[in-house]
């Protein structure tokens, strides 16, 4: 099948009100006869499934949590891009668009962000009518912060808790479509599969986790919203539940999977303390606004930290190497996130890291405790301040902006970050690729849609900060609610989905065989064993820099673990009730299967961009020597993969990409 | 370290449960308590033996899932931190440690650790929102102008997580200070200004409709909120409550 973006035609500013003005309307009478089904309740499926049922839909939304506000979306901290320009900084609709396709490294499709960035205002006013309480100056104004890979301020925050307070905005609106009926709701629940009747989404199978009944749902159509699949690595900035297997399951079915390879490792995660650890915890990029990045200069300064001998602190100001700041002038501590993740690793790499395992780095707020100690000691009238006084007076300051951030960094490190610089080291945080969707948010199967952070769409080989929550409730407010109802204009005399068709029958039936398969595959070891080997497999061949050997390594010993796994693994307990580890075996299976296509994609692709990085593919010379080198000539497209079997029978589908309205340039942040 | 771990077992919402003993050797100091408890679950699992089940998801503090009533105290010994965040640093070798569920009518257990948080859900939603329609078509977030000091303070109510920890740790199961916590944020917003009658009112019958008990002051709720979240909410809700019947 080839692939069709639906993009619609006309100048790109006028896109989307263009195609709004024609598509084709249900009207409300129909609307209540039309059933649709959100899986996934973080920012983009929670907006989703309040707005549809606002607009008159019957929806019935999933969450494996006991509620719809304990997605992973809750754990964004740092903040929420619009392009408002309240800052009078220069920022527009143009802007957003060229920053997040420059940080994507070119890799995301043009008309898609466009539309983002023009719905990114609206987003913001929503959220205040909803009682949002973002972060407010003294006039009673909204207060904005910079983020990585821009030159605006254009990030408007509540707190460290940004995720937080969106996520319970579009929970409030969830609730009041709660009570009205029009939202049913189904915590602790997961799905196991969708149902295609006649080439078309109508339903799902779920499992209840508390009863462990299997169930039919049936629907005029489907939205996944289930987040993105960074647990393949076992150790990430996920939560613990996230999982790949509702995108994973309409991939089996149908739905193309793009750029599996396009991963977001995070500069400021806490490092790992050891093999026990059961995640990692992201440090709010938002801190790079305050804190500089460095190691030591010299090798033997680097090795009595490692040892424990010598203290950060001690380490004089010219024997200190900021290397963000060497390699990027022009933006420092604020390169976007693959740039400063690769910049750690090098040095890291090189024997430069500081703590006992030498992977970390420092996250410095020293200079900036001064630097406002003495703007508030000016703004006092404190005249000759002592530097105790001018230190106390930054901390006050630096509290208030990241309080909760500190005290959750010396809760897990035992270390006071005031007075000792904190260690940070890279973790897989965000993934970029997902569901292969069209311009619409659909997927290649009719009638079902993917949206947020387990779709492909917005955010190319690099997602910038604070684009996230952006996208999230763009697609659920915004984009989706248009576009469903254009597709469902023709589903107003189906009449409702029935759930005793045969199609519902096998799908059924398949859940419970695999179900019934690994209750009594009585295997010797556990779930998380196999994960925990996935994982490393990930990290040390499918991490940061990746290369053709180390890739085709990879893919060999995933299908060998996977191949143990179902000989192997074991699943106590009962079926029929509540039982974690029949919950996260299902998952891993997905993620055996996702992390080989995953590295297959990582090998197709041999250049390096955004987060993608193939040692292969590097700058040999001039001034961007050593830095990724993309390929526009060959690689600038989307790979969208379809489901053959194995995962490395998967067939590849080129999306071309189009760049009308931005030059392809090299991503220079020097 | 090594340890002792008496555990709340309980089968299922009709099984009566019991305390059940676990040993767990070689504990780190710098594992988080639910990592403890991983290392239990993979000792379990690999004897052959059930797991046990517990909530959690984020392990970074926000998401709320997480509970478990640790030595006598919600979220166990350490003040401002959710379970996951509780780090076995506060522990010493020898120590036995009684770890069971959240407790209150409210909460009825499900299965071992985990409780049925839904009567927090049925209070949410008989008033916990604006009823504004996300068509976008609202006025520009600038032109509702929020001072500062109100804009901190429904921030810091909103900081709530729901986690029940308050619940929990009341000696009358009182739901007061998340209740407390959800009024004020809009109480102290313009935008929440116009439905404020209403909604404590039936934030506040359905509190008591699902059977929490009343608020005593004692203050306990306050101490185990690991978001802080401060009593003052109780009184800005009882203060709400008291306006909306004058009204």
């Amino acid at each position: 099948m080839a692939l069709d973006s639906k993009v619609p035609k006309g100048p790109i500013k006028d896109k989307w009100t263009t195609y709004k003005d024609k598509i084709d309307l249900v009207n409300p009478a129909n609307k209540r006869n039309i059933d649709i089904i959100v899986v996934g309740t973080g920012l983009a499926g929670g907006s989703a499934a309040a707005t549809l049922a606002e607009l008159g839909y019957n929806v019935k939304a999933f969450a494996y949590q006991d509620s719809p506000r304990r997605a992973h979306s809750i754990a964004a901290q740092g903040g929420i891009n619009a392009s408002k320009n309240y800052m009078g900084d220069g920022d527009s609709n143009y802007r957003l668009f060229y920053d997040t396709v420059k940080g994507g490294d070119y890799r995301s499709r043009e008309a898609n962000v466009y539309r983002l960035a023009e719905v990114s205002g609206n987003i913001i006013d929503q959220c205040v009518a909803q009682g949002v309480p973002f972060a407010r100056d003294y006039g009673g104004l909204l207060d904005n912060r910079s983020f990585g890979g821009v030159l605006v301020s254009r990030t408007f925050y509540a707190k460290g808790q940004t995720g937080q307070q969106l996520l319970l905005g579009a929970y409030s609106a969830m609730n009041r479509q709660i009570a009205r009926g029009k939202i049913e709701m189904f915590n602790r629940h997961e799905m196991l599969d969708v149902v295609l009747v006649d080439g078309k989404a109508r339903g799902i199978i779920t499992r209840n986790l508390i009863t462990g009944e299997i169930e039919r749902h049936s629907a005029h159509a489907v939205v996944i919203a289930t987040g993105g699949y960074g647990n393949v690595y076992f150790l990430s900035t996920n939560a613990m539940g996230s999982n790949v297997t509702a995108a994973w399951k309409i991939h089996k079915k149908g739905a193309y999977f793009a750029n599996p390879c396009f991963t977001q490792i995070h500069p400021t995660c806490i490092p790992r303390s050891g093999d026990y650890q059961s995640k990692l915890t992201l440090m709010s990029e938002s801190l790079r606004n305050d804190g500089r990045i460095w190691v030591p200069k010299h090798l033997d300064d680097a090795k009595a930290i490692q040892q424990g001998k010598l203290k950060p602190t001690e380490i004089t100001e010219e024997n200190r190497d900021y290397f963000l700041e060497r390699r990027y002038p022009a933006f420092g501590n604020l390169v976007p996130r693959d740039v400063a993740s690769r910049a750690a690793k090098e040095r890291c790499d090189a024997g430069y890291g500081v703590n006992a395992t030498g992977e970390a780095v420092y996250l410095d707020f020293a200079f900036a405790f001064e630097r406002y100690g003495k703007e508030q000691a000016k703004i006092h009238g404190i005249s000759n301040p002592s530097k105790e006084k001018i230190i106390e007076l930054g901390q006050a300051i630096i509290e208030e902006k990241y309080g909760n951030l500190f005290q959750m960094y010396e809760k897990i490190i035992a270390e006071n970050p005031y007075e000792t610089p904190m260690m940070i080291y890279p973790a897989t945080h965000y993934t970029m690729g997902g569901v292969w969707v069209d311009y619409n948010l659909m997927t290649t199967v009719e009638g079902l849609y993917c949206i947020g952070e387990a779709n492909f769409s917005d955010h190319g080989a690099n997602r910038l900060g604070a684009s996230a929550l952006m996208q999230g409730l763009a697609d659920g407010y915004f984009v989706l609610p248009y576009t469903i109802g254009d597709y469902l204009s023709d589903d107003i005399r189906t009449g409702k989905i029935s759930t005793d068709s045969p199609e519902f029958e096998e799908a059924e039936k398949e859940v419970k065989g695999r179900i019934t398969f690994f209750m009594n595959n009585n295997g010797s070891k556990s779930v998380d064993y196999f994960h925990k080997k996935l994982g490393k497999i990930m990290w040390d061949k499918v991490g940061m820099a990746r290369n053709a050997e180390g890739l085709k390594e990879a893919m060999a010993e995933i299908k060998a673990i996977r191949e143990e796994f179902w000989k192997e693994v074991k699943v106590p307990g009962d079926a029929n009730e509540m039982n974690l580890e029949l919950e996260k075996v299902g998952r891993v299976a997905d993620f055996l299967e996702l992390g080989e296509l995953f590295a297959k994609d990582a090998l197709d692709r041999n250049e390096s961009c955004g987060g993608h990085f193939r040692e292969e593919s590097v700058e040999l010379e001039g001034e961007q020597k050593g830095e990724a080198k993309r390929n526009d000539k060959d690689y600038a497209y989307v790979s969208a993969w379809e489901y053959k079997g194995e995962p490395a029978d998967a067939v590849l589908h080129k999306e071309e990409l189009e760049f009308k309205d931005i030059e392809l340039k090299q991503r220079s942040y020097k | 370290m090594n340890l002792t771990l008496k555990i709340w077992k309980q089968k299922g919402p009709q099984d009566k449960g019991r305390m059940v003993d676990y040993k767990v050797n070689d504990i780190s100091e710098h594992m988080s308590f639910l990592e403890m408890m991983d290392v239990l679950n993979e000792q379990l699992v690999n004897s052959g033996d059930e797991p046990v089940a517990f909530d959690h998801d984020c392990r970074e503090g926000i998401c709320g899932m997480c509970s478990l009533y640790i030595n006598g105290q919600a979220h166990g010994p350490d003040r401002g931190i959710t379970t996951c965040q509780l780090h076995m640093r506060m522990f010493k070798d020898g120590d036995t440690i009684t770890i069971e569920p959240f407790r209150a009518k409210a909460f009825p257990v499900i299965k071992d650790l985990v409780v049925d948080r839904m009567s927090f859900e049925r209070i949410q939603q008989a008033g916990g929102y604006i009823s504004v329609n996300t068509s976008g078509n609202t006025q520009d977030a600038n032109n509702i102008l929020i001072s500062k000091h109100a804009a901190d303070e429904a921030m810091d109510a909103a900081a709530c997580i729901g986690c029940g920890a308050c619940v929990a740790t009341c000696k009358n199961s009182s739901a007061m200070l998340f209740v407390g916590a959800k009024v004020s944020q809009y109480a102290l917003l313009p935008q929440g200004q116009i439905e404020a009658v209403d909604r404590v009112q039936n934030m506040v019958v359905q509190m008591d409709l699902e059977g929490f008990g009343n608020c005593t002051n004692t203050g306990a709720c306050e101490i185990e909120c690991p978001k802080g979240i401060s009593l003052d909410n109780i009184a800005r809700m009882n203060r709400e409550l008291m306006k909306a019947s004058l009204k």
